[in-house]
Order: structure tokens, then sequence, then C-alpha cells
């Protein structure tokens, strides 16, 4: 799998084109904004009926990665699942799904805004994971340094001298990482968003995920 | 059969005017069920289609709703108000006439629900509005007509059908409804009857005399038409001497962004400071209406238009039009013409203005069929069942309903005559659950059924979304243009998303006809400056993209045959002539295709002359085998006559292109996951309901709320291939593809006389390809290098790599 190699607070870091976020040294896998049930939640509030594949897709997508890379820990960066009814919801083939990917492996339940509680489903909840040198947590913290995040689902633009393309990205500086998100029905911030702009240094840098990924200057 | 009340002769000959014969015989068939009018523009059409209700009014005095008219436009139902008002007024008839669209003010709405006008003009969407209120059956009880305007408009596209649905709901609700449809000449009336009756009830066609034959002709101009482009730049000062010796101009384009040039260009010469005005779709609303008022006052001595001043508006003495841009399709063309000199029984003055010299030949063609009396079209297939979905959600927010009931009064709309239960039951059965393989949650549906059988929404709340994303046309999504200002400037207009996200900052396009720089983005809202001193980028913002018809392709390869062109301009035959010289023209039995490097890619150029629809097709399967051969297609388009792929390497051996064998490999696969495909879907889905464009809450937080329908799609591709919404799509897609039989067809006629021509510039037959709106891009390997190329060279400037 293609990936971008950078250090964060010292740490060997990769960011995949998957859109998952590899750390070696600890064999630590981390991912975030899967949004399970996002179809479940948005049927049951009277919406559109939106083909019941996502959680299916997400889950196959981080199985797939899993295989790869036969992490040690696994964190969920929060917004895990789309609300806190979406992981009550779950179809009990896809529990199971969960508990077998969890088995053998440490896993954490970082918690977000969608699913701001415990959830009835095997690992570690925890508001954030401190792990030397890092912090994982779900929305950034403007003064932290070292920090792994993930809650505004970055994408970047990049004009190339044919095309615009526009892709989710990892947006890294020399104080913390922005995952991309990583669950099917997720939509995508632009990295020009202020609220991304002055989150991130001048010299931050977007990875574009895709069947390669890129690095570029983080466009504004 | 009803009389003309002799108030009404006096009335006419108070005018100076007589009935029409076509006027008469259509009070005569006023008791008919259905009937279908085809009479030439401004042969007093609607006249004749509210005459019998005009009649019946002013003798029976009538409770509530009487008749309905409906338009494809907001503006013509507008004008046709006016139009009424003054026979109604001046017999200080008892009658009152209302106008109902997307611009009326929402407690007239709710006042004209409780207390509904004799007459009531309004638009397809509008109705189906309507119908979806629990009181339809109060506010269309006692009514008599409908009267159809427009409707060879209607017919071609799914607001028609929608429309169609909604009169069947009409005709159960008032059994006695009498159906009258107005049409301009078309090549086939009949269809247009079919879908205009109830199924299976007969209806007569009433054909008013043509009136003369049209005066119409190519501008003969000093200046040379160029080589390519579609501004037609070079015949501003002919045209402005045309204006000069005419009352009234309407001036023709066939996209919206080359009316905005022309008329950018047209003011810049203006020294006269003729009344000239701009009128299309994106532009504003208020400043749309600013010119459609000053038309009807006669203040303008010329409008430059598109598609959107097509229909039959009464816009006043107009007696010259001119078309821009090679007509495309003879039948548009005489409807078009028929805007010029609305007096009954005078010929219609013309003009055609090639662009450049492919469309002079293009134009001698079209000229050659009007003369011949040609129409060209293609026939419809069957109701799209994406609308039918819409109108069982709009049925639903009504009230409960059976099935059996519903899907007997949908058999009696035209276009749905043949859908069988089956196909029906599907379509409910995907706005109930969604229709998905996995039945995953029952217990959200939308619709239930309930002890009783009958069907209704599971949810009350849910009837505010269906109405607010109800209709069918598929505007790509238009972001508004404002001035920037402190307190929110003066509205110019609408631009396409997609065209907003290729500006940055400091970026110049036109719009309305002034030269504006691009700030930036604000809340849905693009905010421009003022910019009087500057070359306009562009405005790429597209109208409807027309495409020439078959009937004039063949035309013109036949006009190529001919060893000199004495009926074309000498420039153009000319041009001709050297692209002989230089390539080739192409052949009736053999295949041209020219390759050549341009602006940095390569470039193919294949000239089936197989009709745009195979012509897109073709596009497809070949970008499909060049990216098997390693030669990086990143794109292509397509047009009746020929196909344009661009890449990054040049094809050296076409031989290996037109395997029939490979190019039939994988049809499938590569139709599911091409851009075309996904284009298609999004608008099915949307319009069938799976997609809400509108929610109460999404457009103001914007962010996360949506994500894109390509993702639906190809969740649905891996998930359950079979779905409705995928069965659909495809449909709809082979109906813009066409089949592989034309291609395979177009292969056994060349055989293997194919022509490579390798070249190293764009050639002179080539270069209007590269203008033609509709790219379809491919993502492939060429992507990944086009972003590695970037990255590297972005990460170099920063210092970064």
């Amino acid at each position: 799998m293609d990936g971008h190699s950078f250090t964060l607070a010292g740490a060997q870091l990769i960011a995949l084109g998957s859109g998952a976020l590899w750390w070696p040294d600890e064999l630590l896998f981390c991912v975030s904004d899967l949004h399970l049930g996002k179809s479940e939640r948005i049927a049951r509030r009277g919406g559109s009926v939106l083909p019941p594949y996502d959680t299916r897709d997400t889950l196959n997508r981080l199985a797939a990665d899993l295989a790869l890379t036969n992490a040690r820990i696994v964190v969920c960066l929060g917004d895990s699942f789309d609300d806190m009814g979406a992981a009550r919801a779950l179809p009990e083939e896809e529990r199971l799904w969960i508990s077998r990917l969890q088995a053998g492996r440490r896993w954490v339940w970082i918690e977000g805004n969608h699913d701001p509680g415990p959830v009835s489903l095997g690992g570690t909840h925890l508001a954030e994971l401190p792990l030397s040198p890092l912090t994982f947590r779900h929305i950034a913290h403007p003064q932290a340094s070292g920090e792994i995040s993930g809650h505004y689902h970055p994408k970047a633009e990049v004009r190339t001298r044919v095309k615009t393309i526009s892709r989710p990205a990892f947006l890294a500086d020399s104080d913390r990482v922005v995952l991309p998100s990583y669950g099917t029905y997720t939509g995508g911030l632009k990295s020009s968003d202020p609220a991304l702009t002055t989150l991130m240094r001048p010299e931050a840098v977007a990875v574009l995920t895709g069947r390669n990924v890129h690095a570029v200057p983080m466009p504004r | 059969m009803v009389s003309l009340p002799d108030i009404f002769h006096d009335w006419f000959a108070s005018k100076g005017w007589s009935i029409h014969p076509h006027q008469q015989a259509m009070l005569e068939r006023a008791d008919d069920p259905a009937t279908l009018l085809i009479a030439p523009t401004g042969g007093g059409k609607t006249m004749a289609g509210f005459l019998p209700t005009l009649a019946d009014l002013s003798q029976n005095p009538h409770d509530g709703l009487h008749t309905l008219y409906i338009s494809p436009l907001k503006a013509l139902a507008a004008d046709i108000k006016r139009n009424l008002r003054t026979p109604v007024d001046e017999l200080d008839l008892p009658i009152r006439i209302e106008d109902r669209t997307g611009d009326t003010s929402a407690t007239r709405k709710i006042r004209q629900r409780a207390d509904p006008p004799h007459i009531l003009l309004t638009t397809p969407e509008s109705l189906a509005l309507l119908t979806s209120y629990e009181d339809a059956p109060r506010m269309f009880a006692g009514l008599k007509r409908v009267v159809v305007d427009e409707i060879h408009a209607l017919a071609e596209s799914k607001r028609g059908d929608q429309l169609m649905l909604a009169l069947a709901r009409l005709q159960t609700l008032c059994p006695e409804l009498r159906r009258v449809g107005l049409s301009a000449t078309v090549e086939d009336p009949d269809a247009i009857a079919h879908l205009l009756a109830r199924h299976p009830d007969h209806c007569d066609i009433l054909l008013a005399d043509p009136g003369p034959p049209p005066d119409i002709s190519m501008l003969e101009t000093q200046e040379k038409p160029p080589w390519s482009g579609g501004g037609a730049a070079y015949s501003i000062p002919a045209v402005l001497e045309q204006i000069r010796k005419h009352k009234t101009t309407l001036i023709f384009h066939n996209t919206r962004a080359q009316a905005e040039i022309y008329f950018h260009n047209l003011w810049l010469a203006n020294e006269d400071d003729l009344a000239i005005g701009i009128h299309h779709g994106s532009l504003d609303r208020q400043r749309r209406e600013r010119v459609e008022a000053a038309m009807v006052r006669g203040e303008l001595r010329a409008i430059v238009c598109t598609g959107s001043l097509d229909l039959g508006i009464d816009w006043g003495d107009v007696d010259l039009v001119v078309q821009i841009g090679a007509p495309k399709n003879v039948k548009r063309l005489v409807q078009r013409i028929g805007r010029a000199n609305h007096q009954y029984n005078a010929p219609s003055k013309a003009l055609l203005v090639p662009a450049n010299r492919f469309e002079v030949v293009e134009c001698v063609a079209a000229l050659e069929a009007v003369t011949a009396g040609h129409l060209d079209g293609e026939p419809r297939g069957a109701g799209p069942r994406d609308v039918l979905c819409q109108h069982i959600l709009i049925t639903a927010c009504a009230g409960p309903f059976a099935a059996d009931d519903l899907y007997q009064e949908v058999s009696s709309v035209g276009a749905y005559s043949a859908l069988s239960r089956k196909e029906f039951d599907d379509c409910l059965n995907f706005c109930a659950t969604g229709g998905y393989a996995l039945r995953a949650y029952d217990k959200w549906q939308r619709l239930l059924q309930r002890a009783d059988g009958l069907w209704q929404l599971r949810d009350p709340r849910s009837t505010q979304r269906i109405r607010m994303n109800l209709g069918t046309i598929q505007d790509a999504d238009l972001l508004k243009v404002r001035l920037r200002r402190s307190r929110g400037g003066k509205p110019l207009g609408e631009i396409e998303e997609s065209f907003a996200a290729s500006l940055t900052p400091g970026d110049t396009f036109l719009i309305g006809g002034q030269i504006v720089r691009y700030e930036g983005l604000r809340e849905m809202t693009v905010e421009v400056t003022r910019r009087a001193d500057k070359k306009p980028k562009i405005a790429t913002f597209s109208g409807t993209k027309f495409a020439t018809s078959t009937q004039l392709s063949a035309r013109i390869l036949d006009m190529f045959a001919q060893e000199s062109w004495p009926q074309l301009p000498g420039h153009t035959a000319d041009w001709l002539a050297l692209q002989r010289s230089v390539s080739r023209l192409p052949q009736r039995g053999r295949l041209l295709i020219e390759s050549f490097p341009h602006d940095g890619r390569e470039h193919t150029c294949v000239y089936g002359f197989a009709g745009r629809n195979a012509q897109q097709t073709l596009g497809l399967l070949l970008t499909k085998r060049l990216e098997e051969l390693g030669l990086n297609p990143l794109g292509f388009v397509a047009t009746d006559y020929a196909t344009l792929i661009w890449g990054l390497d040049a094809l050296t051996d076409a031989a290996p292109l037109f395997n029939l064998e490979a190019l039939r490999d994988g049809l499938d696969g590569w139709l599911a996951g091409n851009a075309v495909m996904k284009r298609s879907f999004r608008a099915v889905a949307t319009i069938a309901g799976l997609i809400e464009r509108n929610t109460p809450s999404a457009r103001k937080s914007g962010r996360q709320a949506t994500f894109s329908s390509d993702i639906l799609y190809d969740t649905l591709l891996k998930y359950d291939p079979e779905h409705l919404m995928l069965q659909i799509t495809r449909t709809e897609a082979l109906r813009g593809l066409v089949d592989f039989s034309r291609i395979e067809e177009m292969t056994r006629r060349v055989g293997g006389r194919i022509d490579l021509v390798r070249l190293d510039r764009v050639t002179p037959l080539a270069a209007p390809l590269f203008l033609e709106m509709g790219k379809v891009p491919v993502a492939g390997a060429a992507e990944e290098r086009l972003l590695a190329e970037e990255a590297d060279a972005l990460m170099q400037a920063a210092g970064i790599a």
C-alpha cells in the first residue's frame, strides 16, 4: 500500500492511501470518523432511505487494511458511529464482524461529538489517548502538540495543468496531524476553510489519499 | 359544440380582427375529451385554447376553478395573463385570472388554495405541488378544462411526464375534464397526441394553416468566419447593421456563455447606443423581468438570448430572428424562425450566422433541409420510472392511497400505458423501503401499508422534505453571484458550482454583459466586484447544449463528397479544400482518424459521423482501449460527426483500437464505471427522491452534511447491482449513449479502411471540437501521474521537497 512517511514529535508515521494512519514502531493503526450506521440514522430521522451498505463497506476496507498491517493497537478517533442510536442499532452480523476484527489486539474507541458516550461493543472507551510522545483525540486543541485528531473530514484540491483534482487528505504540520474521514458515506471540508487554515501552521502539508498518496503544501 | 357569443364577435370586429378558422374549430370541439392544436407561432394559438373557456364563463357563472393553463415557463404564464386580461377587462367579464409559479408569494398561494380563481396559469412543478396537498380535491372541484401550452417543448423532457401524471390525478378528481394541447410545428403530431390524451382515449389533431414559407438565408458578411470558435464576433458589424434596419431583432445563441460574450462584443461596437438587452436562464430574475418588460414596451431594438426565449411569449414586434451558430436541429430552427413577424400570414424573416467555417456547412445543410420541409426528431421511450417514483411520493403527501387505484391511474398516462404491474410495484417498493436486496431498516420505511391495505407516509413530517425536493429539472448546482458590498450587494445571476470552484480570486468572467472579478465565496454566494477594464477569463457556465441531428450529419457528409462547393461561400469552400490538402475530408465507407499534439496533450480525432450518441459511446470504448494500451487518456468530447480524445501519449497505430471483440469485452464494466453513468445516476436518484437536494437544515450548515452521489452509485454497484436506481440509470444512459449496434454497423461499413493521419498541429476540421461542452473525464493512470507531477513541482517551489 502506498504511503507518505513523516515524523511528528519524533514519532515515525505513515499516512496510508486508504486514509488510515500507521505508526510502525508501536504497530498502531488509527482511523477517524467511521460514521458507522449513517444510513440507518438518516432513515430513522425521516430522511431518504439510502443504500444500507455503508457500514459493510467501511468494515470491508478496515478489515483489508488490518490484514495488511497486522496492527497490535487500533485507535478509532471518534465519530465512529453516526449517533448513539446507530451504535445500538448495528445489526448482529456487523457487531460480530467488529468483534472478530478486535480479536487479539488492543482496541480504543475515542469519543466523538456524534458518539459522546461508551458503546456496547468490546474495546476501551476514552475521551483521549495519550501515548508518548503523541496524544489521540477527536477534535484538535489549537494549543496542543504531538496531536493526532480527526473531526473535520479534510479534503484538498490540487490544480494540475489539465484539471482540478479533489481528494480526502491528511493535514500535517510540526504540531499535529488531522486525519481524513474513513467512513463510506462521508463528505469533506476543503483545506482552505478558515477552520483548517487557522488551525494549521503556514508550512502545513496536505497528503492526498487514493491509489497513490501525494503530499503538497496545504492548499489555502 | 360551443358557439362564440356575439359580444366576442363584436370585440373582434372592434379590433379589426376576424376569428381564425382553427379558433372556430377549437370552439366546435370544446366538448371533445382531448384536442391537440398545431399552429405556427403568431397564429393566435393561445386564444384558440382559451376561447371555449371565455365563451363558457361569459354565459355560465362558475364557482371556483374552471380552467387550468400550464406552460413550461413562468414568464409565459405572466405574459398570457396580460394577454387574457385585455378581452376580459374590455368586455367586463366576471372572470378572475391569476398565475401561480415559484415566484408567487406564500400568502397569495395559500389564498389561491382556499379560494381559487376561474383561470389559473401555472407550471408543471407548481401543479405537481398543488396535487400534493390534502385539500387538492376541494381546490380542483369543478375544474372543466386544462390547456397545456407549448406541449411540444414539454414532451421532450421529464417535466412533460410529471405533468401528464398530475393530469391523470386531476382526471380522477374531475372525470369530465377536457384536455387541450397547443403545439408548434412538430415532425410527429401523433406522438404528442398520445402523450396528451387519457389513454386509451382518442385525441383529435387540428392542424392550423402553417402560413407562408419563411424568408430565411445565411448572413453575408465582409468579414470571413474564423477557423474555429463559437463567438461569431466577426459578424458584429453586419448584425448591428441588420439591427438598425429592423424594428426589433431577436439574436438566438445555443449556449449562455456564447450569448454573454456576444452581447459584450455587441456593446463594445454599439456606437449608435442602440437599446440592446440580454436574456438567459442564468440571469437574476429581476434582471430578466426588466428586460422582458422593456421588450413588451417596444423599447429594445435587439435582445441577445438563448433557449429561455424559445417559447411563444409575445415579445411585441419582432421582425427579424438571427440565429448565431449552427441551428443543430431543423425543427428547433423552424420554431425559432416562427418568432419573427408575429402576424399571421406574413412570412417570417430569419438570418443564420455561422460562428465558424464548419458551421457554415451545417447552416447550408440546415437551409436545404428547411426548404425541403424535412423536420427531424428522435422518438422518446417509455415514461421514465424515476419520475413515477416521485409521483408516488407526491401522491402519498396528499393522503393514503390504494396501490391498485394508483396503478390504474398511472396506466391512463400515454407515456406509462405500457408500464407493467411489476415495474409499478418495484417503484412503490423503492419509495416504501428503498427496495434494497438487504432489508436493513424496515422499522424506518418511508411508506407503510396500513391494516386496510392503503399506503401512507410513516412520518407525516416527511411531506415537507418531499415537497422541497419536488420537480424534475436537473440544473447543475447553481450559486448566486452578487456584487461585494458591506450589506449584501446586487444580485447578478447564477453560475454553476463547478465553474465557481475553478475560479481563484482575481479571475474575471462575464455575467449579464458585464465583466466581474471573482473575490471569494461567502455562504454559498459568489462575491464579485465590477471590472470595466479587463478582458474576461471566460464564461463557461453552460446553457442547454444542442446536438446536431443525424439527418443534418448525413447531409454534411454528402456535401463533403463534392468535387467543389458552389453552394458554400468561398472562404468555407477554401477551408474544406485546405482540410483536404493538409489532411483529408471524411468519406462514406472509410474512417478518418487524425492524431496531433496540442496544448501539451496528445489528441486523437475520430470522424465516425455516426451521430452524437454513437460517437459518445465510441469515446467511452476507445478511451478504455487507450487506457489498456498504456496511452494515458484523460478525457473526450463527442459531437455528431467526431470524437476528440486527449491524453498524455500519441496514437500511432489505429488497428488495435478497432478490434470489435476487444471493444465489446468489458463494455458493461466500463459503462458501469464511467462518468456519464454517474451523471445519469445523480439525476435519476435526485428525481426519484433518494438524494435530497434541499433539506430543512442542510444548506445553512453546509459542512459535511452532504457527500457525493458518486459514493452512493459506487456502493450500489458493489453491493446491490440490480437495484431499481441502477436499472433506471442504465436505461437513461443507453438513451444517451445508444447501443453497441450502431458502432458495430459503423465498423462493418468501414471494414479495414481506416486512415490514420499523423499531423503536427490541430487540423481545420478538428478545431471546432475543442469548444464543445460536455467533456467526459477519464479517471485512470493519467490522474496519478498528473498529481505526482504537480505535487513535485509544488513541493519544489515551496522548498519542502
